[in-house]
């Protein structure tokens, strides 16, 4: 999480980080899955900042968007 | 309809089969159907042949590219009438002024690239889109830069590709999306591609269709052109008669 809000930081200040409504919510250590939660104005955003995340704990890291939606049923189901 | 994605600058070092064989099978895992690899004008057959079948085998369509960087207007203007037919698609790495102009008013230049940093090198202004939008060149924006660079650096970079994005917009250019990678780990999928361009004022449909639509539409249209059938814009042979 903290490559996450390192690159939102870095690319939309301090100020862009704390609009965008962060928060773990789980994170599967095996599979390498989280499930991160964004307010919908910074949706747009946050995609951008994971995207350009490429570097985590020191080591190279790639994070992808499995899928975006509003409510966690859903998000579990497609997932899975 | 299902959107398919197109990835047309993805940097391949010949030396590497074992690294060019990853780096197709990472971008067919991505979710992208069609690749463009710049090729050097030497290249010979084989290599194209090669690069093809390792393409087709991985089930991703292969379309030969190629770079050139002119140092003149009539330097560019040679290597067009040479190496036009051969490639599919062309791009010009404009590094100056004159080049830069020159290849947005010729037809025959698909893709405009502005590599440098230095934003007194990046010459896509107004006065380039109104030349580029008479034609049909593209502006192609590289990825790969915004994920390496760090800092002021990135803070310029992002400067003048919302400057060039916003320009490309009101003209009415196609703006076409690429990797440029040469590393696995610098590679993205379609949509992450097109989310980074949310990072200079794309907004998502437009994104998307950098990335699926834009570069279909060039390739469309240039292997109209060098198919054996083409004789001028909107026309084509679709039967031939009988020699008296």
């Amino acid at each position: 999480m903290d490559a996450v809000w390192g690159s939102v930081t870095r690319l939309y200040g301090e100020v862009g980080a704390s609009q965008a409504g962060l928060s773990l919510i789980d994170f599967d250590v095996e599979r390498g899955v989280a499930v991160v939660k964004v307010s919908l104005a910074s949706l747009n955003m946050v995609r951008a900042c994971l995207a350009a995340v490429t570097c985590a704990s020191g080591r190279e890291t790639v994070l992808r968007v499995l899928s975006v939606s509003g409510t966690l049923k859903a998000l579990f189901s497609n997932v899975r | 309809m299902k959107r398919i994605f197109a990835d047309l600058h993805l940097r391949v070092t010949f030396r590497d089969q074992q690294l060019t064989q990853r780096l197709i099978s990472k971008a067919a895992r991505l979710g992208y159907s069609q690749v463009a690899i710049p090729l050097s004008p030497k290249s010979s057959p084989d290599e194209l042949t090669k690069l093809r079948k390792t393409c087709q085998d991985l089930g991703v369509d292969f379309v030969s590219r190629v770079d050139f960087y002119p140092k003149s207007e009539a330097d560019l203007t040679r290597f067009l009438r040479k190496f036009r037919r051969l490639f599919e698609v062309v791009c010009v790495l404009c590094d100056n002024k004159e080049v830069a102009r020159q290849a947005a008013k010729d037809r025959r230049v698909d893709l405009l690239n502005f590599s440098s940093l230095d934003h007194r090198k990046r010459f896509f202004d107004r006065a380039e889109a109104e030349l580029a939008c008479g034609c049909l060149a593209a502006l192609e924006i590289d990825i790969k830069p915004l994920l390496i660079l760090e800092g002021p650096p990135r803070v310029r970079l992002l400067m003048s590709l919302r400057r060039e994005a916003s320009v490309a917009r009101e003209f009415g250019i196609p703006l076409i999306i690429s990797s440029g990678v040469s590393e696995e780990r610098l590679m993205r999928s379609p949509k992450d591609e097109a989310s980074l361009a949310y990072l200079f004022g794309l907004d998502e449909s437009a994104a998307l269709e950098s990335v699926s639509e834009a570069p279909f539409e060039i390739v469309k249209r240039n292997r109209e052109k060098l198919s054996s059938r083409f004789v001028a814009p909107g026309i084509t042979v679709v039967k031939e008669g009988k020699r008296l």
